[in-house]
């Protein structure tokens, strides 16, 4: 068996055990084992392929296999990874277990809720792993059906409306996303040859440019749907809302970033022509996103609807970089997207241990939570100043990864799409300092809240987990670029060489 | 002995099937509304004996089909009758308007 | 040890300690924390002092000319093969000087509050932030990349973020915090744009590739980044321009300078440290890292620098003389001052007998750190005694702070710029830079020297004379010693620091240069500065209505400049009926109504038409029959039709 089933053989083993007890305290301590074990797992296997790399490997996926799934129709379970799955892989692997630490105090239907989780999870590793748009595609179907019900069922507010808006502007998306790759299953049969579902092959193949353009057009959008590319991202501020804590974790962490891996893997790779012909149109929707979302951002007082329209405009960055078509751009989008999730996660964590205690999540009835709970106010302020940018942490390194790889065209276009982008990191800053200044400094504003506690154990774990993350590839990004140069500059290639 | 033209028997069959139509769709009884299916499957049935009798008098398939059609519409009576039985112990009645619970 | 390793302690010694007091200090008593940040510092204060020694006078010179020294290079983030972000620490005259201003004011500043911030709530904490802040000013400062810059650039904002919010359960602290930030950002986006554009240009972002590239006249670079043109101006114009819209903003020149006077909202100690001496200057520092550039590629830039700082330097002594809170005083005094070291600069060219006004800016950040360290740390003893920023709560104090008032005097000569004080020397140095290229700006900074000294003498006055000194007055003094000593160490700084041989250290082009004083040149300065001191002394000496007079006397125009010329309103007008109003308000609505009410529109119609067609589900049997019936009629229609 591939070495690389077990990643998504883990979690489901791990699924098994805990259907198996029935005390929710072993359920909690096998998921928390099984998730730890992915992120120790998915470190060895970078290492390892790190390592076969250095030994001289040149092929563009590792631990390559393929075996028949169904014959009739040319699915095959064809798995294989390069450097900018395996970060994407790392990033799920420590979400995921930062989300189950977080969730330790869920006393509602323990067990679906965890099953929910590592079903999810599961979804997003076979996403990443898969190298045939089929698997890839139901993997993706995989990772949305557990959000709506984690929403609808363990959510807070509005959350049938919100868990229904989500889950069918997801399937829309993954509607335009099938009609993409069913569109690109005839058309390889018909121009190329044969009729397939495999990325390695397709990407060899020279679809006529019309054929290119609708493709393009639908798995572009379809993933962007996912990504919370403007203006399909309105799933996303409302999900969020009413999400609890791991689910906003893992829709902005890892959700979003299935939608940008499609954009880069599948939209532009496979679409050459069309990309180079016709990306300038999501330029523009990113800079829209980018700049417009941290305008709306502006005007939130609800922490959960504030970071949510943050990531809005973060995710604009991904979207920014991959239509840039540079190979910094790409290797900044790539890094974008773990250095968001990451991000994210944490701001999402932070705002639930808030709202766990407080039971309110405006700015402007919160105060003084870092006089009061020092630890939290602390990992909010963390999250904030990597969300505006701030050196040292992830944010500043993608960030200028994208810009100074959207630099690199000269035409007046970009450079006013670059610059807006660039514009958009001091609202930012104006958004994430307000929000600190009204809800975690000043004083507490009611009676109660002085007898709140600060992070319990499982929460100091999962906030650590998350930082360690932020400031690695803050501190030392090269690490990450060397993971994935080599990959970008053959995406950047393939798109250039016709 | 003269034979009854084709014809006449069609338009007995016709008369009988379109009464059974108008009653079906007119009666708000059921057991009424089982009558009026009867009615056209009677039309149906002379129908057969009569093309079997003028166009291929020397086979009997149109009178075996009348046999089975007849052996099947004992059958269908006894199951709606059961039907209706159950619809009358839970509705207290065998007035199809009123037996619209299967909507929306 | 080696000097690379030197080097290497020096910024990582203030790291450390914020590390150890920042996430150990729970579990470190607070009598130690400060004393620990202290030892620590002082430690790097002595490594600073040695690898001064060791540049200037062992590995620096080569050839009679000071040459860059670079160590502990990391390829932090590589772009492409030939573009990336490095880290690395460099050894040149200007970043020597630097690493000695920083760390010496920092020591002062650390051991200073060991007595001032005595028994505050959050102590370990702040020296925590001390040591942060150190640290990254001293990476800003021996920085190899401008990306690198950059980087603790921002650090340096966020360090003095935290600090200024120290107080963080006083609204005005927080909004003090964030307003520093927010218009420090705004100001960084042109920096950051000008990075983009000299690294697309000269394909380096590495401070002396592209000085290399970018200062040699026919070089193809220079070539290629001067020909193209934007708008009248060429391409290394707009980067230069706009990098320097970042050094204004950090260094608060006009129109990013208010957020420093609401800066001070911080400890006072933080304001000799950062708003004073070290972080401010920042700006002045790039340009002067970047001289060489300017000067050859883009002397527009540097004369639009030029005009920003002589504006800036009257502008904010105008407004010094107005205010009434000690320490907004001080504020614009620092304001101003940066503008006197940002036109020198400005009037500084390229070429033999023009790179004066370089070594006179250098020589007066290097002056002004240790004279307005030494003022705020007064006023900050001052206010510790009386409890208040006001003016009109002090007066009279000469008697019961006596250590306080000769050194707050020593500082009031110097930054007035009286002989032999070591403002004078700088200021001299300055002002003969400017008469001899710009007229324009020579006389500006004349009248604002000219305000200087008179408003600094009017705090001085205010502060210790005004009022008769209560005879029964203790000695606010007693037993501050950790408070006092920096204070009269730094008072060393601000009397002797002038004598320092300044120009055969530091200059643009590395060699030696004389700084002359002739006498022609500075009777004037110096006599109107005596003028002014002795106008002050007359109006506030005593307590009379005189001032008041005056003040009537100039209406408007005072209120103006007590209002700070109503730039903060403009400013609030902007963000908040603009930024807010014009722009957040109608996204967020656009967003809700528009965007989202699309998709609730796209659900709300599907669930009405299928309200509509559930009809025809109406659970009668007859109707079923009836659209069957139908249907095969439709059928036998279309077939009759068909086929008859």
């Amino acid at each position: 068996m591939n070495i690389l089933s077990l990643l998504i053989l883990i979690p489901l083993l791990t699924v098994v055990g805990i259907l198996l007890v029935k005390s929710d305290q072993l359920i909690r301590k096998i998921t928390l084992a099984g998730s730890a074990l992915q992120v120790i797992f998915a470190s060895w296997l970078t290492a390892q392929y790190v390592s076969l790399r250095h030994a001289g490997a040149t092929a563009q996926m590792l631990f390559e296999s393929s075996r028949v799934w169904f014959r009739p129709l040319g699915i095959n379970y064809h798995i294989g990874v390069d450097g900018i799955s395996l970060v994407m892989i790392l990033l799920t692997a420590v979400v995921v277990l930062a989300g189950v630490l977080v969730s330790w105090k869920i006393e509602k239907q323990v067990k679906e809720f965890f099953f929910m989780l590592l079903l999810l999870s599961v979804g997003a590793y076979g996403f990443f792993i898969s190298l045939n748009l089929f698997s890839m595609f139901f993997f993706l179907e995989l990772a949305v059906i557990p959000k709506y019900l984690l929403i609808g069922i363990w959510g807070t507010g509005k959350k049938e409306n919100n868990a229904m808006k989500l889950a069918l502007m997801l399937m829309t998306g993954s509607a335009l996303v099938f009609l993409g790759i069913v569109g690109l299953y005839f058309a390889s049969g018909w121009f190329g040859g044969e009729h397939t579902w495999d990325i390695m092959k397709l990407s060899h193949m020279h679809l006529p440019m019309n054929v290119q353009v609708i493709l393009y057009f639908l798995t572009f959008i379809g993933f962007g749907v996912f990504t919370g590319m403007f203006p399909f991202h309105t799933w996303a501020p409302d999900g969020h809302s009413s999400a609890p804590t791991a689910a906003s974790m893992f829709l902005a962490g890892i959700s979003m970033k299935l939608g940008g891996y499609g954009l880069l893997r599948v939209a532009t790779y496979l679409m050459p022509d069309a990309a180079r012909e016709y990306s300038w149109i999501f330029i523009i929707l990113a800079t829209i996103a980018i700049f417009y979302g941290a305008l709306a951002t502006l005007m939130q007082k609800d922490l959960k609807y504030m970071n949510a329209y943050s990531s809005v405009s973060h995710v604009g960055f991904v979207v920014l970089g991959v239509a840039m078509i540079t190979k910094v751009a790409f290797a900044g989008a790539v890094l974008q997207m773990v250095s968001h999730g990451i991000m994210t996660a944490l701001f999402f964590a932070a705002i639930g241990m808030i709202y766990d205690r407080a039971h309110t999540r405006m700015s402007n009835e919160l105060g003084g939570v870092l006089k009061q709970m020092p630890f939290i106010g602390t990992v909010f302020i963390i999250a904030g100043l990597t969300s505006l940018g701030l050196p040292g942490f992830s944010g500043f390194v993608s960030e200028m990864t994208v810009f100074v790889g959207s630099w690199v065209h000269t035409g007046i276009f970009y450079r006013v799409a670059t610059i807006l982008a660039a514009a958009s990191i001091v609202i930012t800053a104006v958004y994430i300092l307000r929000a600190t200044g009204f809800a975690i400094w000043g004083t507490i504003t009611r009676k109660e809240y002085a007898l709140l506690k600060d992070a319990s154990w499982n929460e100091r774990w999962a906030a650590v987990i998350l930082i360690v993350g932020i400031v690695l590839i803050g501190l030392a990004p090269f690490l990450f670029m060397h993971l994935i140069n080599a990959d970008v500059q053959e995406i950047f290639n393939h798109l250039h060489a016709g | 002995m003269e034979q009854v033209p084709l014809a006449h028997l069609l338009i007995l069959s016709s008369a009988l099937f379109f009464l059974g139509i108008y009653g079906f769709f007119t009666r708000r009884n059921m057991i009424t509304m089982l009558m009026s299916v009867e009615l056209i499957l009677n039309s149906v049935n002379i129908n057969f004996i009569a093309f079997n009798k003028y166009l291929f008098p020397n086979q009997l398939e149109g009178i075996f089909f009348t046999l089975f059609i007849i052996a099947v519409a004992a059958a269908e009576v006894s199951l709606a009758i059961a039907i209706i039985i159950n619809l009358f112990r839970k509705f207290n009645t065998v007035d199809v308007e009123e037996v619209d619970t299967m909507k929306f | 040890m080696t000097l690379d390793n030197i080097v290497l302690l020096i910024p990582l010694l203030p790291l450390l300690s914020f590390l150890l007091l920042g996430l150990a200090g729970k579990h470190i008593s607070v009598r130690f924390s400060g004393v620990i940040g202290s030892v620590i510092l002082g430690a790097s204060l002595v490594l600073a002092l040695i690898t001064a020694y060791d540049y200037f006078f062992a590995i620096g010179k080569q050839g009679g000319e000071f040459i860059p020294y670079l160590t502990a290079q990391l390829n932090w983030l590589p772009f492409n093969s030939d573009l990336s972000i490095n880290l690395g620490l460099v050894l040149d005259p200007i970043s020597v000087m630097m690493l000695l201003v920083v760390t010496f004011v920092s020591t002062m500043v650390h051991v200073y509050s060991l007595g001032y911030m005595k028994g505050e709530e959050r102590y370990t904490t702040y020296y925590a932030y001390l040591g942060l802040f150190t640290f990254t000013m001293l990476g800003l400062v021996l920085s190899t990349n401008i990306f690198q810059m950059y980087i603790f650039w921002e650090l340096v904002g966020v360090s003095s973020y935290l600090l200024i919010g120290f107080y963080f359960s006083r609204p005005s602290a927080v909004a003090a915090a964030k307003k520093a930030f927010i218009v420090t950002r705004f100001a960084d986006l042109g920096f950051l744009i000008g990075i983009l554009m000299l690294g697309y240009g000269a394909h380096s972002y590495d401070f002396f590739t592209l000085i290399d590239r970018l200062s040699h006249p026919g070089s193809s670079y220079l070539v290629a980044m001067t020909g193209a043109s934007f708008l009248g101006m060429s391409t290394l114009t707009w980067a230069l321009i706009l990098v320097f819209i970042g050094g204004a903003g950090k260094s608060a020149m006009f129109p990013f300078h208010i957020w420093l006077p609401d800066a001070m909202e911080g400890p006072t100690p933080i304001s000799a440290l950062i708003h004073a001496a070290t972080m401010v200057v920042a700006g002045v520092y790039l340009v002067a890292r970047l001289f060489p550039i300017f000067a050859v590629g883009a002397p527009d830039a540097l004369t639009v620098v030029g005009y920003v700082g002589a504006f800036t330097a009257l502008f904010a002594a105008t407004i010094a003389c107005t205010q009434t809170d000690i320490k907004k005083v001080l504020a614009y005094s620092t304001i101003s001052q940066i503008g006197f070291m940002l036109f020198a600069l400005g009037v500084a060219g390229w070429g033999p007998g023009k790179t004066e006004g370089f070594t006179a800016g250098m020589f007066h950040l290097f002056t002004h750190a240790s004279f307005k360290a030494l003022l705020f740390l007064g006023a900050g003893s001052i206010i510790h005694a009386v409890h208040s920023n006001e003016m009109k709560d002090m007066g009279g104090l000469r008697k019961s702070m006596p250590i306080t008032h000769i050194t707050f005097l020593l500082a009031a000569l110097a930054i007035s710029g009286i002989p032999p004080f070591a403002g004078f020397f700088s200021k001299e140095a300055i002002f003969s830079a400017a008469e001899q290229s710009n007229p324009i700006i020579y006389w500006v900074g004349l009248i604002a020297g000219t305000l200087t000294a008179f408003y600094i003498f009017r705090l001085y006055f205010m502060i210790f004379w005004h009022k008769t000194p209560d005879a029964h007055a203790h000695n606010h003094e007693k037993g501050e010693w950790a408070m006092m000593i920096p204070m009269m160490l730094l008072a060393v700084g601000a009397v002797f620091g002038g004598f320092i041989p300044f120009g055969d250290f530091i200059s643009a082009t590395g060699k030696p240069l004389e700084l002359p004083i002739e006498l022609s040149h500075i009777i004037l300065p110096v006599g109107l500065g005596v003028l002014s001191i002795v106008a002050a002394a007359i109006l506030y000496r005593k307590e009379s209505d005189v001032p008041q007079r005056i003040v009537n006397a100039l209406g408007g125009f005072y209120r103006a400049a007590y209002r700070k010329f109503y730039i903060d309103e403009i400013y609030l007008f902007i963000t908040k009926k603009i930024v807010f109003k014009l722009m957040g308000r109608p996204s967020a609505w656009f967003d809700r109504n528009v965007v989202d009410g699309t998709v609730q529109k796209t659900g709300s119609l599907t669930i009405a038409l299928s309200h509509a067609i559930k009809r025809v589900q109406s659970g009668k049997l007859q109707a079923y029959t009836m659209y069957f019936f139908g249907g095969v009629l439709l059928l036998v229609v279309l077939l009759l039709y068909k086929f008859a």
